[in-house]
């Protein structure tokens, strides 16, 4: 049995009060009139060099002329959303991660591999967090919906009643079916994990195999749902900040992030805890395997990243490349950055066999990935609500910390509740067996 | 120049790395194991030193990435400037997501080829090559284990009967 360890039960606590001390900041920071919006507008110009010059140059030609009230309405509507995204993108990154874990012990069930029993119970503590995680998320979708804030535009009935494309949309997009929706996805979600758990530890204690086939198949039952179910949540959750912009492929898109995240993880956990004593019957080869799959998976983002990117701006259709317009004018540093870290990074130090089986490789290399594919989410949510009115400031850092440490608390609370190897796994004697 | 060899025979992939294993641990020295199919470790327990096709392969695939960029920036921006998706710019860095499907197929395609045909030279095969294996049944349902023979006959033998080898020879071989 695992014990939750209290240096790191106590680091998690400080991540979650530093973290609600910076959310906090950034609410109060945010301004209410007009007058404060431009203050703070004009502060960031002088301030911070986190902008390019492209980007500043833009902003001081926003300013010189024309400034209309209803331009500064605007930047006051953005600067208002700026704490809400914040806490959005790292409430969706961390409920993402938990996610991507889910669909990965899912198909390591329904393809009864042999290799990965076990890192079920490591699998299954992560995925215990998709429950706070994905409440957490639902609760910022029914404030988005009770407008407590804009994070989605077409929630706005006036928005909507101006917009053509909007109300062609209306039948889909509207807050009622949109919040049915979230139910639906979370409570399947949740559903399967919480009965796919009970089952492992049943298998545990069983002396036939029925949990284990059981658990098979509600797992490849549960593949389906997830494949129709993730794809819509992004089309829901994330897509739907630019209502008049669609990409077809935007559901694998996020699946491929959520999953190498995940993965990335899983095998960060399982370092640590081998690092600590535990899992000794996990041996190299396992982090081998989960190092091919981050090396795989990213190159696999990688191949969906570019090919939604290069249909958009070959074809250069205005309402569509719009979308890599304001990423490439206003996030220049972000959104290519993160191509170097989810892609050349993993691909330069994970390339060699050898360097999947060193265990603090795969870690730097795994905070790196981690760190790009939050990149990734904040490039996807960010444009739309904030504009060119980014920073990672205060409110950003401070929602990672606080999701990292509530992440981290509930995992390792997880890991607690069972032993951390399976017993009567049918498989367990090949996973202990595994070598490369 | 002819030696004697001993030619040891096995039915079995399984009891093929247990008698590998086993003759290794006795400080044997086996010259070739001839399989109908790669037995997958039997590299390792035959102590053979690692491959290093993977370094090969990363250098032709850099190879390929510089073929595709050079061929690209001829063909498209220099000898005949072309308008790529009503952005006449004629730059390469800024046609370049036009050119990365190229420039990934050719890294993958001068690794592939190049990577074969090295393995192929390497191993000593080319066509109208005559087979190197002794016997018709490695390509079928056996395994043969090669010994090159020092006087060491008698102890081998009984080594060999030990490991559950089907059949033992001692043939004549013209080195190549």
């Amino acid at each position: 049995m695992y014990t939750f360890s209290n240096r790191l039960k106590i680091a998690s606590f400080i991540l979650m009060a530093v973290g609600v001390l910076g959310i906090g900041a950034g609410f109060l920071s945010a301004p209410s009139t007009v007058e404060e919006a431009k203050a703070i507008v004009a502060s960031h110009d002088d301030g911070h060099g986190f902008h390019d010059t492209s980007n500043n140059h833009g902003a001081e030609a926003g300013h010189g002329d024309a400034h209309s009230a209803e331009h500064d309405m605007h930047v006051l509507h953005q600067l208002q959303n700026k704490p809400w995204s914040a806490l959005y993108v790292a409430a969706f990154f961390f409920m993402m991660i938990a996610l991507g874990v889910l669909a990965f012990y899912a198909i390591q069930r329904a393809a009864q591999a042999g290799w990965s029993p076990l890192l079920f119970r490591v699998m299954e503590a992560i995925t215990a967090y998709l429950v706070p995680g994905g409440i957490i998320v639902f609760v910022i979708l029914v404030l988005s919906v009770l407008h407590m804030n804009h994070l989605f535009v077409w929630m706005d009935a006036d928005v909507v009643a101006h917009d053509t494309l909007l109300q062609g949309k209306k039948g889909f997009l509207n807050p009622t079916f949109f919040l049915i929706r979230a139910v639906i996805f979370l409570g399947g979600w949740i559903l399967y994990r919480e009965y796919s758990r009970k089952l492992s530890l049943k298998q545990d204690e069983s002396d036939d195999n029925a949990s284990f086939k059981l658990n098979f198949r509600i797992s490849a039952a549960f593949l389906v749902f997830y494949l129709v179910s993730e794809s819509m949540m992004s089309w829901d959750w994330i897509m739907s900040v630019d209502p008049h912009w669609f990409s077809t492929l935007f559901g694998w898109y996020v699946f491929a992030s959520m999953f190498v995240s995940g993965i990335t993880v899983i095998a960060m956990i399982t370092v640590y805890l081998k690092s600590k004593g535990y899992l000794e019957e996990v041996n190299d080869s396992h982090i081998h395997d989960l190092a091919k799959f981050m090396f795989g998976i990213s190159i696999f983002w990688t191949y969906l990243w570019f090919s939604q990117f290069m249909l958009i701006w070959y074809s250069n259709i205005p309402e569509e490349v719009t979308y890599y317009i304001t990423r490439i004018q206003d996030y220049r540093l972000p959104f290519f950055g993160m191509v170097a870290m989810n892609f050349l990074f993993p691909v330069l130090l994970l390339m060699n066999s050898d360097y999947k089986r060193i265990n603090w490789f795969v870690i730097m290399t795994g905070i790196v990935i981690l760190t790009g594919h939050y990149l990734d989410i904040f490039n996807m949510i960010m444009p739309a609500t904030v504009g060119d009115q980014w920073y990672i400031g205060i409110a950003e850092i401070g929602s990672v910390l606080f999701f990292a440490g509530l992440f981290i608390f509930w995992v390792f609370r997880a890991l607690t509740k069972a032993p951390l190897q399976p017993k009567r796994n049918p498989f367990i004697e090949e996973s202990k067996h595994f070598h490369y | 120049m002819a030696s004697k060899v001993l030619h040891a025979y096995y039915n079995d992939d399984d009891v093929l790395m247990h008698a590998v294993k086993k003759v290794k641990a006795a400080k044997h020295h086996i010259e070739e194991v001839y399989c109908p199919f790669p037995v997958h470790g039997l590299d390792k327990a035959m102590g053979l030193a690692p491959t290093r096709i993977a370094i090969t392969s990363f250098l032709y695939g850099c190879v390929g990435l510089t073929v595709a960029i050079t061929m690209m920036n001829f063909i498209m921006i220099e000898d005949w400037p072309q308008d790529i998706g009503g952005k006449p710019s004629f730059s390469y860095l800024e046609n370049m997501p036009a050119f990365v499907p190229i420039m990934f197929e050719l890294t993958v395609f001068f690794a592939a080829h190049l990577m074969v045909i090295t393995f192929y030279m390497r191993s000593r095969l080319w066509p109208f090559k005559k087979a190197e294996n002794p016997d018709v049944r490695t390509t079928d349902d056996h395994f043969v284990m090669e010994f090159e023979l020092h006087g060491n006959e008698a102890e081998l033998k009984a080594l060999l009967a030990d490991t559950g080898a089907v059949e033992i020879n001692i043939v004549d071989k013209n080195s190549h």
